[in-house]
Order: C-alpha cells, then sequence, then structure tokens
C-alpha cells in the first residue's frame, strides 16, 4: 500500500459521467454529468433514492452496464494524476486490462447474498477462483488464502465451512463471504452497492463494523452506496447526494447533517424516520414523487418538488454541477449565496 | 376495553422426512404468543427475519389456523368470539372487522380494476348499495389525499406510495375495528415514507383506530406506535409503551436491537455491538432461553430454563431471568 | 400533504390515456409495436378468410374429376397479347399420345381463355348458407373439360388450385374444433387441479402424465384404425377433432394449474378473501382476468400442434379420407416419388402449412410478450 497522505491523493475521479438506455420510448439518461473523487483510503457514501442512478454508477465504474446501456460520455479515471492513471471509460469492457481492473483494483460487494453467489460451487471453490484469477497462486496456496479470507471477515471455524456451499449458510455468513470475495483479488478499492439491505438490523450492525475494521486494516477506498441516511452517518466520511443521475450536493459527513446545502439534502433528512424522535412525531414530506428518469423536469430536475424554488431559472436552466474535490450543491440558491 | 386479546398463540409446522413422511422435528414459528390491543391503540409486533411476526399476523387475520391458543377478538357492537377456533365459513361476517394493509403496493391490488372498484370492493361484497358505495368512495379518496380522478384509472398509472394509499383506503372502506399493517412502508422510498407515516399519523388520530404494526424498522416504529412487543424465534421477550421500550429496555435483545440501528446523526457516539452471533433458527432453537448465545448476559440458568413473559411496573411485560438487575442502554 | 400537491404538473391528454387503459388495452398496444407478430395476425386473419371463402375463391369444381387432364402442370395467367392488357390462359386440346394411344390433354396456344373477374362457375352455397355460382375470377368461354388451373392438376385431373383452396378450410376448422375443445378440458382440469390442491391435484397431474407418456403416433393409428370404414366424412372429422384433442388439453391444463397456484398468494386475491368475497367472486373477477392473456397465447401456440397432427394424420392415411379434402390428403397425393419427379407442383400443398404455422408462432409469441412483458 502506498503511504502517500490520505486526503490528498484521490484513487478514483469520476467526471463527467453519462451513461444512457435505448428504450422503445426512448432514450433515457440514467446518468447525466456525473463527477466526484474518491479520496485513498477514506469511505464516500452516495446516497439517494431510487431512480437516482447510484448503482448505475457503481456498474458504469466496472464496465459491468450492458445493452441496451451504454456510457455516452464523462471518464472514470483510475489513479489520477499520476503516471498510470487509466481511463476505464475508455477501455473495451472484455479486455485483459478491464478484467484486471475488476477484483484486482476495484472490487463489488453486491446486495444480494443469495444472488451474487453462484449456487453450484462451495464458497471455497468461488474464492480460489477469484484468488487465482489475480495472483499466480498455485491451488493449495490459494485455497489457504481463501480461508485466511474467510477468517478475516468473521466467519467462524473457516477451514470447515470453506467447503460449504452457500445455501448452508445464513443471510449474514453468506454476506461475508460475499465481502471475502470482493477482497479475494486484493483491490485498493472497494464498491458496496447496498451491502446491507437485505439484512436483519443487529447483522447489519455486524457487517458495517466489518466493513470498517477491514478498511482501516487494508487501507481500501470504499464507496458506499445507500439509501439508508443513518448508515450514511455512521460509516461515511464525504458524502455525494445524488438524485435523478446527478450529484445535487457533496460535503463531509458532519457538515452535510449540520448544514446541508441543497433543498433535496434538506427535505430528506427532515422525511427520515429516526430511532430518537418522539413518539408520533410527524415527519416533513417532500411532495410528489421521484419522476421517472425518461420524464426528466426542464432545468433542475428536483425543481417541481423543491418548496425553496427562487423563480423562473429553476425551470428553465440546470444549475451548474458541484466541482470535484470541493463541498458544495448544485443549486442556484448556492450561486446567489455565492455571488 | 380491549379490541384484541391473544393467549398463548402457537403455530407449529411440522418437518417431514423418509419415505412414510413421519414428523421428525417442528418449526415453531410462532410459540406461545400473548398480548392484548386497547381500542384506539397502535401496538407494534417488531422482530428480525424468522421471528414469527408475520405469521402472527396471518393467524390473527385467519389466513393460517393457528396450531393452539386463543385470538379473542371483540367486533364494537358485538360480543367477544375466538377467532382460532371458529370455522372457516363462519369467519366470512367477521371479516369486514378486521382488514388487512399489504406490505408491496405492486401486487395488492388488481391490475386489471379500475382503482375505484378496488376501492369499493369490500362494499360491494358487504352488500351495500350502489349509491352509498359512490359516497363513500368519495370519503376515502379524500381521506387519503387522492384526486377523485383516481377511482377511473387504472393501478399501473399510480406510484408505489400512491398505490399504498389506495390499499389503505381499502383497508379502511368497511369501517373496521382492526387494521393489521404487515410492513406497509417498508417498499417505498423514504421521501414517500415519510408521506405515508403522516397519513396513517393522521388517520390514526381522526379516526381512533385500533391497528397492529408489524414491521422490522424501529425508526418508523417509533413515529407510528403507542406499545411495542418485541419478539424473537417465535417469543414475546417484551412488550412495553414505546417511549419506555426506546428508552429503557428490560430484555438484552431489545437493547442490542436498538443499538444496532444507525441513527441519522454522525455525532452520535459510535454505538455498542450488543449481539453476538446470528439469528437463531425457529427449526432448532437454542435451549433455555433462546438468546442465550448471543446474549453478553448470559448466565448458567439461562442455558437450561426458558423464561416466561411476566408482569414488572405498570404495562411492562418481559422474559428475562435476569430483567430486575440488568441496567440496559437504550437510546434517547 | 397531498400526494400531487405542488410536484405534479397537470396530466396531459396521453397521460390520461394511459392512466385509464384497461389492462386489454395495454396488451394492445404492446402487441401493436411487435412488428412480425403484426405480420402474423394479417396472415393468419388472412388465411381464415379464405377458409370463409373458400368456394368463391375457387377456380374449379375439386371434385371434378377428368382423367384427361391429369398432370397438367400450372398455367401462367399471361396479362398481355398483341392486344394490350387482356389477362389469358391458354385452352387445351386433345392430344394423344403415340405410344400409349391415351388421350390427353396439352395446352393449345392458339385458344385463348379471357380470365375475368366476377365470373360465374360451380355451384356452390357462400358461406354454407346462400346458393350461388359467383367467383372471384376464372375464365369465359370455356369448353368442357377446359378452365384455368392456376397450380396445376393432379392424377385424377382435379384443380389443385381450387383444392387447396377449399383444404383450407377443412385444416383450419378442425384445428379451430380442437383448440377448443382442449380449451375447455384444460382449464376446467386445470382449474381444479389448481385450486383444490390435494388428492384431486395429485390424480388430474397423474392422468396429464400417463397422457403424456404415451406415444402419439401409435396411439392415433390405434384409435384411427378404430374408426370404423362406414363412417361418413363429417363424422370422421369429428372422431379426428376428439382424438387430437385428447392428447391437447394437458399442456394448457398445466398452464392453468400453474396459474392458478401462483395467483392463489398473490396479495390482491388474499386481500379480496379478506374483505369477504365469494369463492366463486374471486375466481371468476380475479383469478380468470389474470390468465385470460397467458391461457390466449398457449391457445394461439396450440392451433399449429393440433394442423400438424391433421395433417399428419392425414398424410399416413390415418385421418381424413377421400373425398374430403385436407392439406394431409393433398400431400398425401405427393407421397411417390414418381409420381412427384414427374408433377412437382403437387407439393405446393406444403407451402400454406408452413406458412400458417409459423405465422401462428410468432403471433403466439407476440401474444405472449405482450400480455406479460416479465415473464
Amino acid at each position: 500500500m502506498r503511504q502517500t497522505p490520505m486526503a490528498e491523493r484521490v484513487a478514483l475521479a469520476v467526471r463527467d459521467l453519462a451513461v444512457q438506455f435505448g428504450s422503445e420510448q426512448g432514450v433515457v439518461r440514467a446518468l447525466d454529468g456525473v463527477s466526484f473523487d474518491l479520496h485513498a483510503g477514506r469511505t464516500l457514501g452516495i446516497v439517494g433514492e431510487s431512480g437516482c442512478g447510484k448503482s448505475v454508477t457503481a456498474r458504469s465504474i466496472l464496465r459491468l452496464i450492458e445493452r441496451p446501456g451504454i456510457i455516452s460520455g464523462g471518464r472514470l479515471l483510475l489513479d489520477p494524476g499520476t503516471a498510470e492513471e487509466t481511463d476505464l471509460a475508455a477501455l473495451n469492457p472484455d479486455s485483459r486490462q478491464m478484467r484486471a481492473v475488476r477484483g484486482g483494483r476495484i472490487g463489488l460487494i453486491f446486495q444480494e447474498p443469495m444472488t451474487s453467489l453462484s449456487v453450484h460451487y462451495t464458497v471455497g471453490n468461488q474464492l480460489v477462483e477469484a484468488v487465482r484469477q489475480h495472483s499466480t497462486a498455485s491451488a493449495a496456496e490459494a485455497r489457504a488464502r481463501a480461508i485466511e479470507l474467510l477468517r478475516e471477515v468473521g466467519i467462524p471455524r473457516p477451514e470447515t465451512r470453506v467447503d460449504a456451499y452457500p445455501f448452508e449458510l445464513s443471510g449474514g455468513l453468506r454476506q461475508r463471504v460475499g465481502i471475502a470475495m470482493a477482497l479475494a483479488g486484493d483491490p485498493d478499492i472497494v464498491i458496496a452497492d447496498e451491502p446491507t439491505t437485505a439484512l436483519d438490523v443487529t447483522t447489519q450492525a455486524q457487517i458495517l463494523t466489518l466493513l470498517k475494521r477491514l478498511q482501516a486494516q487494508k487501507n481500501i477506498s470504499l464507496m458506499l452506496i445507500t439509501h439508508d441516511m443513518g448508515v450514511i452517518a455512521e460509516m461515511a466520511d464525504e458524502v455525494a447526494v445524488m438524485y435523478l443521475g446527478r450529484v445535487v450536493e457533496f460535503a463531509p459527513v458532519r457538515e452535510l447533517f449540520a448544514a446541508p446545502r441543497h433543498p433535496y439534502t434538506r427535505a430528506l433528512l427532515r422525511a427520515v424516520p429516526s430511532i430518537l424522535a418522539t413518539p408520533r412525531q410527524r415527519l416533513s414530506t417532500i411532495g410528489g414523487a421521484v419522476p421517472h428518469p425518461g420524464l426528466r423536469p426542464t432545468g433542475c430536475a428536483f425543481h417541481p418538488r423543491c418548496g425553496e424554488r427562487i423563480g423562473a431559472v429553476c425551470m428553465e436552466r440546470i444549475p451548474a454541477p458541484v466541482p470535484p474535490g470541493q463541498a458544495g450543491a448544485s443549486c442556484f440558491l448556492e450561486e446567489v449565496v455565492a455571488a | 376495553m380491549n379490541v384484541l386479546e391473544v393467549q398463548d398463540l402457537r403455530k407449529h409446522y411440522p418437518i417431514r422426512a423418509g419415505l412414510l413422511r413421519r414428523e421428525v422435528g417442528r418449526v415453531r414459528a410462532v410459540d406461545g404468543v400473548s398480548f392484548h390491543i386497547a381500542r384506539g391503540e397502535t401496538l407494534a409486533l417488531v422482530g428480525e427475519s424468522g421471528c414469527g411476526k408475520t405469521t402472527v399476523s396471518r393467524c390473527i387475520l385467519r389466513a393460517l389456523t393457528p396450531s393452539s391458543g386463543a385470538i379473542r377478538f371483540t367486533p364494537g357492537e358485538g360480543r367477544e368470539v375466538d377467532l382460532a377456533t371458529l370455522p372457516k365459513r363462519q369467519m366470512r361476517p367477521l371479516r369486514r372487522h378486521i382488514q388487512m394493509i399489504f406490505q408491496d403496493p405492486y401486487a395488492s391490488l388488481n391490475p386489471r380494476m379500475m382503482v375505484g372498484d378496488i376501492i369499493t370492493e369490500p362494499l360491494k361484497v358487504n352488500g351495500v348499495p350502489a349509491a352509498e358505495r359512490r359516497e363513500r368512495l368519495m370519503e376515502l379518496l379524500d381521506l387519503v389525499q387522492m384526486p377523485p380522478a383516481a377511482r377511473s384509472r387504472f393501478p399501473h398509472a399510480f406510484s408505489g406510495g400512491q398505490r399504498q394509499r389506495i390499499g389503505i383506503a381499502r383497508a379502511l372502506a368497511l369501517h373496521p375495528q382492526l387494521v393489521v399493517a404487515d410492513e406497509p412502508v417498508s417498499a417505498l422510498d423514504v421521501s414517500v415514507q415519510a408521506q405515508i407515516i403522516n397519513l396513517l399519523l393522521d388517520l390514526q388520530d381522526r379516526l381512533g383506530l385500533s391497528m397492529l404494526f408489524v414491521a422490522h424498522d424501529l425508526s418508523v416504529v417509533r413515529h407510528v406506535s403507542d406499545r411495542v412487543a418485541v419478539m424473537y424465534v417465535g417469543r414475546i421477550v417484551e412488550i412495553a409503551p414505546t417511549d419506555a421500550l426506546y428508552r429503557a429496555p428490560l430484555h438484552p435483545y431489545t437493547e442490542a436491537l436498538l443499538a444496532a440501528v444507525p441513527a441519522p446523526d454522525p455525532t452520535r457516539q459510535q454505538r455498542r455491538e450488543a449481539a453476538r452471533g446470528e439469528v437463531a433458527d425457529p427449526a432448532n432453537p437454542p435451549p433455555g432461553c433462546a438468546f442465550h448465545p448471543r446474549c453478553p448476559y448470559a448466565v448458567e440458568r439461562c442455558r437450561v430454563d426458558r423464561p416466561e413473559l411476566t408482569a414488572t411496573e405498570s404495562g411492562r411485560w418481559v422474559s428475562c431471568h435476569r430483567a430486575r438487575e440488568l441496567d440496559l442502554a437504550g437510546v434517547g | 400533504m397531498s400526494a400531487t400537491a405542488a410536484g405534479d404538473p397537470p396530466a396531459s391528454k396521453a397521460e390520461t390515456r394511459f392512466a385509464e387503459a384497461t389492462q386489454l388495452q395495454l396488451t394492445w398496444w404492446r402487441f401493436r409495436r411487435h412488428r412480425l407478430a403484426l405480420a402474423s395476425l394479417v396472415i393468419v386473419v388472412l388465411f381464415y378468410a379464405v377458409a370463409a371463402f373458400a368456394d368463391f375463391l375457387a377456380t374449379n369444381d375439386p371434385h371434378a374429376t377428368d382423367a384427361r387432364r391429369s398432370f397438367i402442370p400450372p398455367q401462367g395467367i399471361h396479362l398481355f397479347d398483341e392486344n394490350g392488357f387482356n389477362p389469358h390462359v391458354y385452352g387445351l386440346r386433345g392430344v394423344r399420345d403415340m405410344r400409349t394411344f391415351k388421350l390427353a390433354y396439352a395446352p393449345d396456344e392458339s385458344r385463348k381463355l379471357p380470365v375475368r373477374l366476377f365470373v360465374r362457375g360451380y355451384d356452390y352455397d357462400l358461406l354454407g348458407l346462400f346458393p350461388t355460382n359467383l367467383h372471384l375470377f376464372g375464365v369465359q368461354g370455356a369448353k368442357p373439360g377446359e378452365g384455368i388451373f392456376l397450380f396445376g392438376t393432379d392424377q385424377l385431373g382435379r384443380d389443385l388450385y381450387s383444392r387447396m383452396m377449399v383444404a383450407t378450410r377443412v385444416s383450419l376448422s378442425i384445428g379451430l374444433a380442437g383448440v377448443l375443445l382442449s380449451l375447455f378440458l384444460g382449464v376446467l382440469l386445470g382449474g381444479i387441479s389448481g385450486l383444490y390442491g390435494g388428492w384431486v391435484d395429485t390424480l388430474i397431474q397423474r392422468l396429464i402424465e400417463l397422457l403424456r407418456s404415451v406415444p402419439t403416433i401409435p396411439l392415433w393409428m390405434g384409435l384411427a384404425a378404430a374408426l370404423p370404414n362406414t363412417w361418413s366424412v363429417t363424422q370422421v372429422y369429428f372422431a379426428i377433432t376428439l382424438i387430437i384433442s385428447l392428447i391437447g388439453w394437458t399442456d394448457l391444463a398445466r398452464v392453468v394449474r400453474g396459474r392458478f397456484l401462483a395467483l392463489r398468494e398473490e396479495d390482491f386475491v388474499v386481500a379480496a378473501e379478506l374483505a369477504g368475497a365469494s369463492q366463486g367472486r374471486i375466481i371468476f373477477r380475479h383469478m380468470l382476468p389474470s390468465f385470460a392473456s397467458h391461457v390466449i397465447a398457449a391457445t394461439t401456440l396450440a392451433l399449429p400442434a393440433m394442423i400438424i397432427s391433421e395433417t399428419s394424420l392425414s398424410f399416413l392415411g390415418l385421418g381424413l379420407r377421400p373425398p374430403a379434402v385436407s392439406w394431409g390428403i393433398l400431400l398425401q397425393d405427393a407421397q411417390n416419388i414418381q409420381v412427384l419427379s414427374g408433377a412437382p407442383w403437387l407439393l405446393l400443398a406444403a407451402v400454406p402449412v408452413t406458412v400458417v404455422i409459423l405465422a401462428f408462432n410468432f403471433l403466439g409469441d407476440g401474444l405472449r410478450d405482450a400480455a406479460d412483458p416479465y415473464g
């Protein structure tokens, strides 16, 4: 692992990522110019509701988007600013280089532990395959590494569990295996796509603790995708809030919760039910519903539901995107304040 | 006055094996559950997967037949009746008094029926004349804040939150005495969830609803319920008024649940991880107290003796041998 | 806060249309976009139109034999002659083969028979009700034995084109009758099986498996051989329909049973039960409409199987018998390789079979996709 100062080095820089899907109704823009930095050794939380594009972002980074979806613009810079800077968006998704990146540099933890592991192979088989994909280990060495990985993710008696089939394990154990799979290639970046949404709450707590521990131990840059503001508060160092394919706010986590800059963030925080609430406490709501990405509103995507509109400009023009590397919001209110 | 009294409810599923399909074990999905719901009160039933809360709700609705136990239901004007032992035929006239709000807004509305017909179906089936049905439909649409034009549209025209409103309107059509809400907001986005939670709170106030709220999300439960019953592997481990439960839980499992929920506040102290291991298997629960392998406070007695749900101070029940000695941490 | 407050723009006309569209309309809109399926629908409709108006489209009496005009090759219609646009065919004249001394007809280019629309020809009953002798097109001024033979003639001198028209009627209607019977049996037994479960379900499923495991061709052969020779054409027709439906209903029954089992657990069905709806209402109002589209799709895909069954049976001589006319019977004439080498146009009967089977398959696929885009 490198020893450069943490907050300075950017492990992955996403610039103006645009992804669209062709459908019978026409072209749907799932991502409409997404930019953010993932700093080395830190956790970036990506939060948003359905249709905001957070899962599409994760899959685009790993070039897992299939037809009829394509990346229609932008750059995905791995190791930006260094001699080995690579634009993943420009690579052929089936190329050896990209396959080396998948798992070897960037690992992915899926939401559903039930479906992300193959039912036909034992846990050990799948781990060994992942290990050997990214190293020159022999079969025996890979098996030893697999058992080691299972131990690292907190699975009791890994020497026996390594020969279990996924359906023999509980949901929590399966997700630990999923984490082990993501780490098998020894990546320095891990993307976790809603890793705890399908789990019980006590299991969720264990998995989150595990992720935090592993990140610190291995100095991993973690991109955590979720819709749960509580998880964000607990895990993230920096947060990108997404809405309808755009980043509407980016800030360090404490700033985001203490002084949110974007009306959507403000409304979202007021709408989240809290375990600390008083009984019968009403929540403040956001009117309407998230529009279908194919029926994107003109101008600012949030303006039809925004309680803080400042005038015709919100409907006519798209606010400037948040410049990567800084805290800010993509909103005309911000521009007015800054001016 | 209690609208519902559940006593020692059990639902067991036999596990059969071998050529002759002999019973080799049982899944004790619900294993002796007792609680009551007072009129106008919302009781939340919380727990993780396999705890049996959904099974309890289905037994109350008689979508499942309980293995044993009593479910004493008192419809407003009638006398008390035990739903558990009632023959299925006799359930039909009682159905109008207990209605359900479903979890999945996309599966709970017949895609081939107009919204107006969906909402008034319970009325039609129970012999309400057409003119009255029309009037009631307008009332209900207004109650759930849906526009009148919705009645001639089909479900596919509506979002998840709107469909859930339609489902709620249908559930309320017959002025039911008891509403069973089975995870009504867990399939919705955060911003929509807030709308439905507010709607439920409004309806509780306006109609004095008695509600059984089945959920796994403790944050939602805190907003919506008057009392909370916590279930683990088919049994209730604690019942208490909401505030009391959250501030000062009496059962270690409740403490673990509360500690595990991430709160949307980054300045909050890192929580204690209060439960090790995995949720127990209802087909093969640990001996003694089912929670003891995971409990940080377990002693020898807990491995041997199964604790019973006993009353403590007013209104609180807990099933733990060490309830009086332990000082557990709640959330503010 | 209202569900349609602040945010939503007023519903556009298109949105309202979408919102108020029934499932049937949605299905039709989805189906319309499927070009191949739409074209197949048109083809199928055309075929049934031919079946309805078979005699109107025919030119010669399908049953009239004349040994002298056997194996005449297909006659092209010549559109122009020295006088301009004048569709015509050539007449026939007798020619004695000098080796066999048999008299046969051959085209006589000196005689031109004009081909016109709406001519009078042989007698028939239009749609089975109205006696007439009007035909879509034909020749005028023909001598006995002459006529227009678009697809040539067979060994007995019968016009293949006219026979194909009439065959269409028989083959398509037998398929239809068979499918309707299968539909009835399939929905009834499959429904009972899925709704009640238990030993009824087990019994019916084992019966289905039993029927399906019997090898079909020997079964048909046995049953067809059991039909008395003395039976009339009509009786044989209905008996064949019954035989084909005997197996055909099993597929549909399984589909129906599967849908019932799945639907029983659906939330909206449970909701209806909880509201106090009767069993009857639940079946007819909630469950049946839900799988109607599946059943229609499955039926549309069952039709080609029926048609192939009849064609195969008749081809093997086990199904319909002459003087009935069906595609299978027409193809019977093409079994003999010697005959075929001399008169290859007899194979033309295979073309409509192939086209209609393909069309039904595409149509059924399109219907299935439109009815259930996710499954």
